[in-house]
Order: structure tokens, then sequence, then C-alpha cells
């Protein structure tokens, strides 16, 4: 029985390291990559109901023409909001949340490369969301659509654009170093035996997303801080006046975003590469093509960035060329969807909620993808280009594919993270109210679109004749929110059930990989012996041999698939790292030093001097506080 | 790409973790700082003529990567290391080079 | 064995999948997403040579022979930064220091060249905003100052770790570490002066501007 050290000894002084791993102060000391997965997760969430929320006000406004519930100066914060919240305060977070706790399950490993970091990372994402949403109460949110196009966004009034500069500054610093923590936890911390192609896909698609997290936040990095000099401090780089061009945001912007949308959505490709494998009862079909494909969208994606600016005058030659390069990204996402195919062709399905909504999630994603196809037909997009079509594609890939894809994480891993299975039923008909809703709010947005109806407009004359497909749209946004009720209803129901027992909850799934071979929820250093590596699906390969008869799975002697001894000696002393407040206090110096810009020099001068003693506090500590 | 390590744990420690065995003197490293500014030198000299845009504009750019080079491989140990480092910066390098080159190249910034 | 041990012992290189330690794997990929941050910088300054509306023009303010000796000075930071180490390496904890003071030194003479420079071509009309050409020299420069900075407080940090005897036995890993930092930040000046100083600006109206 393996025994965690965790410190007794206390620094001198006034500042005595925090020793505790339970109890509430313990989340703001934590440095446990599967705890950070959970606030991670959690705060995701609740940001996910605020965007969802803002989201009912859009179609509320929209429902009828000449709407009334806001006037144009609140709609264009809402909308804004709307998308900042859903791409930078939700999706990646929660996939962070994910990549967070299973990647080192995953690859047989006690934790992140850097705990601490991954700490950072956590506190500054948190504070950088907080930040961008006090702009509400501080002068007015982002109003310049998600995207904020300059030169709108450099001479805008408000304060709401240089909040989105700063704010998406912040949430990039989390990002980047959450990016470089867990590229270093893939490459360097795998368990003996597990070779990159022998790493579930998750962990793949994970890598990938870490590494476009690299090489593309830097770039609307620099683009938000010309952005924000512009507005503060008179600079030109966007003013056509000086001779500088708006254009150059849009590259930038669009440089960054398009490997973005990658990001959003990989991790989806690897959730619904886990549960195929796990509800067919059958290994993933070709999984050297859905790793290579992977790799490939991540590559091409920095290739297709100026399919975003068919309709800005970049000329024939551009236009061509990046109309080929975005037709040439389908092929890796097509191999993708064969395969998956391919895995549950001639399988033994169980159409549980994380089944279902995987399904789902591929489905609604290759309809977005087939609408996506045609924008990368130039002369077409001309049309679809800012109207409502373009709203339907990237809702059927992000939510269709994405949300669904993270709700049939959800089902699919809750026990593990819980100890707790939560309803099926109550699952079904969440999955069947989300799959109704959101197909009746953004299936009518493709007519929309080819009707003529333009994006980011607080409303629309009642003479155009799109009236009915809003209305329906908005009757459709309700039952979506109706659906994430039934989930919270879950929530409840499930925690009011008494506790199931360690044994039906350790894999109650039958599943494939190792996150499944230690308890659920895991102990603080997930495996009582870091489990030898043979095969892909390692875990699987411990339950089940090839019967040498018959050919067919037979399960292998009992024990072979508990954590069992390899030759090392157990009963010695894991040491893991302890937890320490300084990332928390090294993370709130970027707030600080936000609302300094803003508001206050001093201000300025505060937060670098609380965010150096954070880093100074932590680089001076030890990862293991002495005995 | 990202294969097992080769050297024992202990091999890796002695070396510094990922180290080759050439290891450059002091002595060689002044006498790189000394080409280093040899050829800064030079660089500035070669501002100064009055040759054609044409020869010197690349000739500038030429100078410059070898010293680029030179700091790279020398100084940050590259040439010495793991080839797994170097296969991070050239991707990040590189990278950055071609996507830049194509905005350049699009606000017709070379023509 | 295979209890990976997650803390880092002083001085010792926890077992890694690839045998290369975490640190040094990571800072060669955030100097890779660094080359994507001043490739940013550098391409919005080619951008816009030669298209300020208004003067003051890089050749009214620049000052070759002056930066030059600022190329220079970062140059031989870079020499005395890897001298740093070697002395590390060979254990010698005198040697150690003088050349890590002397490279925090030579980034601070830098530094204050920098910002003297600054103070020129401010009081000669060029301000962040008078012209393109203020925004993108002193917003790329800006940065890679700053960059020098942080530079200049880890070498402070690491000679008075040393003088407190709370560097671990063998220091030559953080150094190295913050050498490749403190050489990157030189490799970027590389480009910076040879692409803003001493490449010609073609005059505004000019063929070519």
């Amino acid at each position: 029985m393996a025994t965690v050290t965790t410190t007794t000894r206390r620094r001198e002084g006034i500042l005595r390291r925090p020793t505790a791993t339970t109890g509430f102060t313990s989340w703001f000391t934590t440095i446990d990559h599967k705890k950070i997965g959970i606030l991670y997760g959690a705060t995701a969430f609740v940001f996910f109901l605020v965007g969802g929320l803002e989201a009912l006000l859009i179609r509320v406004q929209l429902a009828e023409p000449n709407g009334t519930l806001l006037n144009p100066a609140q709609y264009n914060q809402i909308f804004t909001m709307h998308g900042i919240t859903m791409i930078f305060l939700f999706v990646m977070p929660m996939a962070a949340a994910f990549f967070n706790y299973f990647i080192p399950l995953m690859i047989g490993a006690r934790d992140v490369a850097f705990p601490r970091l991954n700490a950072y990372s956590y506190w500054v994402f948190l504070l950088g969301g907080l930040f961008l949403y006090s702009s509400f109460f501080l002068g007015g949110a982002p109003n310049c659509g998600w995207f904020c196009y300059a030169p709108n966004s450099t001479t805008d009034p408000s304060i709401g654009p240089s909040f989105y500069a700063i704010g998406l500054i912040i949430t990039g610093i989390a990002s980047t170093a959450g990016a470089v923590n867990l590229a270093v936890t893939v490459i360097n911390l795998r368990a003996p035996g597990m070779s990159l192609f022998r790493l579930p896909v998750f962990v793949w698609m994970g890598l990938v997303v870490q590494l476009l997290l690299a090489f593309s936040l830097p770039i609307i990095t620099v683009a938000l801080f010309q952005l924000l000099f512009d507005r503060e401090f008179g600079t030109h780089f966007y003013d056509p006046t000086a001779g500088g061009d708006p254009v150059l945001w849009q590259q930038l912007f669009w440089l960054f975003g398009h490997p973005e949308v990658y990001v959003l959505i990989l991790p989806a490709f690897g959730i619904f590469s886990e549960v195929l494998p796990v509800f067919s009862r059958k290994p993933l079909f070709g999984y050297q093509f859905v790793v290579f494909s992977g790799i490939a969208i991540g590559f091409i994606g920095f290739g297709v960035w100026a399919h975003h600016m068919f309709a800005v005058g970049l000329g024939p030659v551009a236009n061509t060329a990046f109309g080929i390069t975005t037709a040439i990204i389908a092929i890796p996402t097509g191999v993708k969807i064969f395969n998956w195919m391919g895995t549950m062709h001639r399988g033994d399905i169980r159409f549980t909620t994380a089944m279902l909504f995987t399904i789902g999630g591929i489905a609604m994603f290759v309809i977005g993808g087939l609408s996506g196809v045609t924008h990368a037909i130039v002369p077409s997009d001309y049309q679809q280009t800012d109207t409502y079509y373009i709203v339907a594609h990237f809702h059927y890939v992000i939510f269709g594919g994405g949300v669904f894809a993270f709700f049939s994480a959800l089902f699919y891993w809750w026990p593990k993270v819980f100890g707790r299975t939560l309803s099926e039923r109550l699952g079904i008909a969440e999955f069947v109210l989300m799959l109704i809703g959101f197909n009746l709010t953004f299936g009518p947005m493709h007519i929309l679109g080819l009707e003529g109806m333009i994006r980011r407009t607080y409303t629309y004359p009642d003479s155009l004749g799109l009236t009915m497909w809003n209305q329906v749209a908005t009757v459709g946004a309700f039952l979506i929110a109706l659906s994430i009720l039934v989930f919270i209803v879950n929530l409840v129901v499930t925690y009011v059930k008494p506790r199931p027992s360690a044994a039906e909850v350790a894999d109650p799934w039958d599943a494939r990989t190792l996150e499944w071979l230690t308890t659920s929820p895991p102990p603080v250093y997930n495996f009582e012996e870091i489990p030898t590596v043979h095969a892909l699906d390692e875990f699987w390969h411990r339950k089940y041999v090839e019967d040498e008869r018959t050919g067919r799975l037979v399960p292998a002697q009992a024990g072979a698939a508990e954590a069992h001894d390899d030759g090392h000696a157990g009963g010695h002393a894991i040491h893991m790292p302890s937890p320490s407040f300084w990332p928390l206090v090294a993370a709130l110096g970027m707030p600080l030093i936000g609302y300094g810009v803003l508001f206050s020099w001093w201000l300025v001068g505060l937060g670098v001097i609380v965010a150096l003693t954070g880093f100074y506090g932590w680089a001076l500590e030890p990862s293991v506080a002495e005995d | 790409m990202l294969e097992e390590r080769q050297e024992t744990p202990e091999q890796q420690h002695a070396s510094g973790g990922g180290h080759a065995a050439g290891h450059p003197s002091p002595k060689e490293y002044v006498r790189i700082g000394v080409i280093l500014a040899v050829l800064t030198a030079i660089e500035v000299a070669v501002a100064y003529t009055d040759i054609s845009h044409a020869i010197l504009i690349p000739t500038l750019f030429f100078l410059a990567i070898v010293k680029f080079a030179l700091v790279v491989l020398w100084f940050m140990h590259l040439k010495f290391d793991d080839k797994r480092y170097a296969r991070f910066f050239v991707i990040g390098l590189s990278g950055a080079a071609i996507l830049y080159l194509v905005v350049l190249i699009s606000f017709r910034a070379f023509s | 064995m295979a209890d990976v041990a997650v803390a880092h012992g002083q001085g010792e290189h926890p077992e890694t999948t690839t045998g290369l330690p975490h640190t040094k794997l990571a800072m060669w990929l955030f100097l890779a997403s660094e080359c994507l941050l001043f490739g940013a910088l550098i391409s919005t300054y080619v951008l816009y040579r030669g298209r300020s509306v208004e003067g003051p023009f890089p050749h009214d303010v620049f000052d070759i022979p002056y930066t030059s000796v600022s190329a220079f000075v970062l140059l031989a930071s870079s020499l005395t930064m890897v001298l740093a180490l070697s002395a590390a390496q060979e254990g010698d904890k005198g040697r150690t220091r003088l050349w890590l003071l002397a490279t925090a030194v030579l980034g601070m003479v830098f530094v204050g060249g920098q910002v003297y420079e600054f103070t020129v071509f401010y009081n000669e009309g060029l301000k962040l905003s008078t012209n393109l050409f203020g925004t993108t020299f002193y917003v790329l420069t800006g940065f890679h100052g700053v960059h020098v900075t942080v530079g200049i407080l880890m070498l402070l940090s690491l000679v008075g770790l040393s003088y407190a005897e709370r560097l671990p036995a063998d220091p030559s890993f953080p150094i190295e570490m913050v050498g490749l930092y403190w050489h990157f930040v030189d490799i970027v000046w590389i480009v910076i002066f040879t692409v803003v100083y001493l490449v010609p600006t073609p005059n505004p109206g000019a063929p070519g501007a």
C-alpha cells in the first residue's frame, strides 16, 4: 500500500507552506492536475450558462422584427460577449479541464510536468474571465464582435474594445502556459512502454492542440497589443489616415483565429475517438490514420486563414490559393469520419448517453463541415460571408461537434472523476431535447443566410420575410435551454442518490484506456504502481485475451487488470509535489496590471510588484516541501 | 520523432541532460565572439557603402543570418545538443518566416 | 524506479520519457513560440516601412555608429553568458558570479543605451503617435527592451542567489536555462539591428516606397 508523503515541517517566517490537500482552502492552493481539471470544468460550465443566457437574449431580441428588448449598443455587447464567452471562457477551458484531468492518467503519469504552472494557468484564466465580465460594470463590455475588426475597434469611444484587448491578452497568457505544460507532459511523462503510437487518440489530439496554441497565441497577442496601443497611446497600427492598414488586424487575427478553431474541435475529435470504441466494443478503426489526420489538420490549419477574408479584396491569387488549401483541409477531416464509421461498423453498440452524444456530435459536425466546404468555394462565399449562413456553419461545428462532444465526455468520464454515474434516463432526455432544439435553432439559419439576413445586427425589418425562421430559431434556443436544465437536474438527482460501491464505478463501461485502471476517483498519486504499457488500449488487453482456438476475446485471468505488481516493490513512499499559494499570488498581478492600464498607472506598478512577488516566491520554494 | 531516451539517466545527468560529447571550450567561445564582432563591423561598413540595394540588402541579410546561426548553434549549444530541441525551434522559426512572408506578399510589400 | 518522482530534486533531473529535462524542453518550445511573437512585430515594421505620411523618418534620427556600439554590447553579453555557464560547469563559483554579473551589466548598458536613444529621438520629434515609423519602431524595440529587462532581472537573481548560497551545488542547469533565454533575446536583436537600422528605408514618394 503506497503511502503519500506530504510535508510536516513548516517554513519559518510569516508565510507557511500550505499542506492540506482536502478542505475548502485546498482548492486555492492545489497543484493537483485532477483538482485543477475540476476547477476548469466547473468554471467553464458556469461561463457556458452565462453565454447561454446571452444567447437567449439575442434570440428573444431577434424573434420578431424591430425587437425592443435590446437597443443596438446593448445588442452589440451581448453578441460580442456571447462569442468571447463561448470560445475563450467555455470551450477552451472545458477542453483544458478534460486534458488536465485525463492526459496524465491516460499516459500513466502522476501529474503534469509543471504542477504549479498548471495552477497558475487556471487562476490567470479565471481572473481574465472575471476581468472581461467586469467591463459591464466599468463602462461597457466589448461590443466589436469576438473578432473585433479595426478600424471600428480602434475608434470606438466605449471602453469595451480595450477590455477586449487586455482580457484576451490575459487569457492568452493562461493558455500559452498551459500549452507548454501539457506538451512537455505528453512528450516527457509517458509510462514505460507508452510509445507515441500507443497513446490514446485523445492524448494525441491534446498534443496537437497545445502546439497549435503555442504557435498561434503569440500572433494574436501582438495584434491585441497593437489594438490596445492604437486606442490608449495614439499609435497608428490600424489607422488609415496615417498610412496604416486595418486589414493588418484581420491578417494577424485570423492567423491566430483559424488555428484556434482547430483548437476548439480537435478535443472533440479526441473524445469521439475514445467513446466510439468503448461503446462499439471494437478498437478504433485505423488508429494511425486518425492520428496522422489530426496532425495534418493542425498543420494545414495554419495555411487557410485568409478564407475568412475572401471578401476583403486580397485579389484573385490569394483567394484562389486559400480556397484550395481550405478545400484540402476537408480531406483529413473526412478521413477521421470514415474511420469513426469503420469503428462502429459491425460493432456491439451500446446506446448510452455518452454514445448518443458522440454519434449525434459527429453527425452535426458533418453537417457543419458540409457548409464549410461550400464556404471554401470563393464565389459562393461572397454571398454567404457575413450572413446567417456562416452563423449556422460555425454553430453546427462548434456546438454540434464540440459541445455534444463535451456532454459525451461528461457522461463517459463522470464516474471516474466523481465516483458516481449520471442518470442515463435523464441523459437520454437531455440528448433528445438538445438534438431537436439545436437543429431547430441553427438549421433555419442556413435558409436565413441564403435569404440575405446579415450577421451582428440588432434587428431586421419585417418586409424581408425573415420572421418565421427567426421565430423557429428562438423556440429552438429555449429547447436547448430546457435540455441544459435537464442536465442540471441530473446533477442534483445523481448526488441525492446513495453513492455506488467502488467496484461499480471503477470501470463501469468496460473501457479500454489506462485511466480506468485506477480507482474512481483516483488517489492523489493516480496509480499505486505506474503501469508498464505493452500495447495500444493497454487496459483492454489486461482484461481480455484472444482465445487461441476461437480467436474470440475471453476474459484474462482474474486480477490481471488490477494495478498489479510489475516487479517493483510496493509499499514505498510516493513523493507528490506540495500545494502552494504562489501561483495564485502571481496570477493576481495580471488583472491589476489590466485595470491599471485602463484607469491608473499606480495599479500597473502594484500589479507588477504582486506578480513578481508571486514569481519569486514560487521560484524560491521547492516543489516538494521539506519534511 | 520523440522516441524514448537512448542514454541511461546517469549519462544524461553527467552531460547535463541531452548534451552530446562535444563541448566548446571557453577559448572557442571567445573565438566565436570575435567572429560575431567582426561580422557586425562588416555589416555596418557595408551599410555605409554606396552599392545598389539589390546587392546591399541580400548581403546584410546574409551577414545577419550567419550571426544568428553562430549564436544559436554554438552559444545556445544546439549544434551539440539533442536534435529534438532543434526541431521545436526550427518549427517555430520556419513557421514564423513562412507565415509572415505570405502576409507581407499579400500586402504587396515587396512589389 | 518506475514511480516517477514528479518533484525535482535539487540539481537532479527526474527520469523523463525522452531523457531530456522538462524545463529545457519547455524553454525551447517557449522560444519557438517567441519567434512568432517577434516575427509579427518585425513584419509589421517591414510592412509599414516607408509608408509614414509625415516625418521624422529613419534617416532623420538614426545614429548608426551609436546603435552599432549597442549591438556590440549585446553580442558581448552573449559571450559573457556562455563563459558564465562554462565556469559553472567547472564548479568555479567566483568566475561564475563574475561572468553572470558582467552579462547583467552589459545588458543594463544596452537598455540604458536604448532609453537614451529613445529620449534623443523623442526630443527630435519622434513619438509613438507621430507616424507609422514612431509607432512600429518604439513598439518593436520596446518589446525587445522589456524582454532584455526581464533577462537582467533573472541574471541578477542568479547572482544574488549564488551569494546567498541558495543555488544548488551545481548551478549549471538554471544558468543554462537563463542563458538560452538571454541568447534568444540577443538573436532577436541581430535581426532587428539589420532590418530596422541597417536596411535603408525608401523615402516616401520614392519608387519602392
